[in-house]
């Protein structure tokens, strides 16, 4: 039975792209909730983009970076790397995908801390990554993983982008919900129930642990 | 000696301050939005004057003309804000021991700025036996002789206060200044701190800057003379 195979695979994928997002995510948070620099307004659009975006549009835009032909998927077939239909693919879609709910959470909780924490930190002689690491990011840490627990879990729904960029090959690139939609296409109706039902297990709980995480009053 | 001479803008309000003292313990004394805090923030490096100089025992902090502006890392000041503002995650040892971290306290052109002993600031202050607990557990006198220690325990060759007794009642306020006091007299760091309250600046400063919508309108210096049976009556009893 191939549905452990495919919740195995999705839940992998979706841990890898939170993994990877993560420090990216987390230190434009902070970019975007303490500094004011030129072109802020444009970086923290283009963060939000995949959430308002049609996942497909978000798809063919990776293909067409990605595909041999284009910009960045042609330099990187030169290394021998290929993206398009593999694995990586999948993680690449829902890292896009997921990384706006990540930084959009993760900067309101850098936004609650107060600044004169991190003032009073730095003449007490801390540099600014030491400030970063041992009072922001330990103060707004309930807010940052509450963040990265709703990027993984639009990962784990990820669909549209993925089909596109990825599609669904049995066994290689088949997620749940890429999964959901093919059975059902063809009439495997239990099989697209029993993915279904575990979809929606993973995502209550996941979203029930980001809300009690995010909830928590900072100090 | 803390010699400032600072033009600092903040929207609307335009800061103007000169001032050169050689105290002890020297009061930012005015009513609220005369500029006070934003002084203490620019001394401590949190904000940047638009032109001017700040130094302290000859050691220039900022200087538009040269240009220096170290940031708030290498100045060895310590600061209190009103809220004192003790790290809500630590205890109140880590809180004490932060700034007294060796790595980051690389010394400037061969200056050292050496940290006291825990011990001696235990002691003077007489919060050994909170070191274990929780900062959100202490009252609120406990609160400020804990920030109060750990700006002390980053060896400071200033220190700055922001309104030290205005966030605690009378009582408490009578119970806080013996340990002002003796901060003042035993660790040798000098002390500017801001007060609007006239009573309080009798207690503690030997000068006195007024301070009246962003300008200075006068540099007083005021003799120490708070009766010795009065510190000792008032030392301790928290």
């Amino acid at each position: 039975m191939d549905v452990w195979r495919i919740t195995w695979f999705t839940v992998l994928c979706a841990t890898a792209a939170t993994l990877i997002v993560l420090p990216f995510g987390v230190g434009l948070a902070w970019l975007l909730a303490r500094r004011r620099f030129p072109g802020r307004t444009i970086v923290e659009t283009l963060v939000s983009l995949p959430l308002v975006m049609p996942p497909v549009a978000t798809g063919l835009i990776l293909l067409v970076l990605l595909s041999r032909r284009g910009v960045v998927g042609g330099w990187l077939e030169r290394l021998g790397i290929e993206i398009v239909f593999t694995w990586k693919a999948v993680v690449i879609a829902m890292a896009i995908m997921g990384l706006p709910l990540l930084v959009r959470t993760a900067r309101a909780g850098f936004e609650q801390v107060h600044a004169r924490y991190e003032d009073v930190a730095a003449t007490l002689g801390a540099r600014p990554l030491r400030v970063f690491l041992t009072i922001s990011l330990p103060l707004a840490w309930p807010s940052v993983l509450g963040g990265a627990v709703l990027a993984f879990a639009r990962a784990l729904g990820e669909f549209g982008a993925t089909i596109v960029v990825a599609g669904s090959i049995p066994g290689v690139t088949r997620t749940l919900a890429v999964g959901i939609y093919s059975d059902a296409e063809t009439g495997r109706d239990a099989e697209a129930l029993t993915l279904l039902l575990i979809s929606v297990g993973i995502a209550f709980v996941a979203l029930w642990a980001a809300n009690r995480l995010v909830e928590r009053r900072p100090v | 000696m803390i010699a400032v001479d600072i033009e600092l803008v903040q929207g609307a309000f335009t800061l103007s301050a000169a001032f050169s003292l050689d105290a002890r313990a020297a009061a930012l004394f005015g009513p609220s939005g005369a500029g006070k805090t934003t002084i203490l923030d620019a001394i401590a490096g949190l904000r940047t004057p638009r032109r001017g100089s700040i130094a302290i025992d000859g050691r220039v902090l900022y200087s538009s003309g040269a240009p220096v502006n170290l940031p708030p890392h290498q100045r060895h000041v310590g600061y209190v804000p009103q809220d004192v503002a003790l790290f809500p995650h630590m205890n109140v040892r880590k809180n004490l021991l932060y700034g007294n971290h060796p790595p980051s306290r690389v010394p400037p052109r061969g200056e050292s700025f050496p940290s006291p002993d825990l011990d001696r600031v235990l002691s003077m202050l007489e919060i050994g036996a909170l070191v274990d607990r929780r900062v959100t557990d202490l009252s609120g006198g406990e609160r400020q002789r804990v920030a109060l220690g750990r700006a002390l325990m980053s060896g400071p060759s200033l220190l700055l206060l922001d309104e030290p007794l205005a966030a605690v009642d009378v009582p408490l306020r009578r119970r806080i200044l013996p340990y002002l006091r003796r901060v003042r007299d035993e660790m040798r760091v000098p002390i500017l701190y801001v007060s609007h309250d006239r009573g309080e600046i009798d207690e503690l400063a030997d000068h006195v800057v007024c301070l009246e919508s962003g300008r200075v309108t006068g540099v007083d210096s005021v003799p120490i003379d708070a009766p010795a049976t009065d510190r000792r009556r008032s030392g301790g009893q928290e």
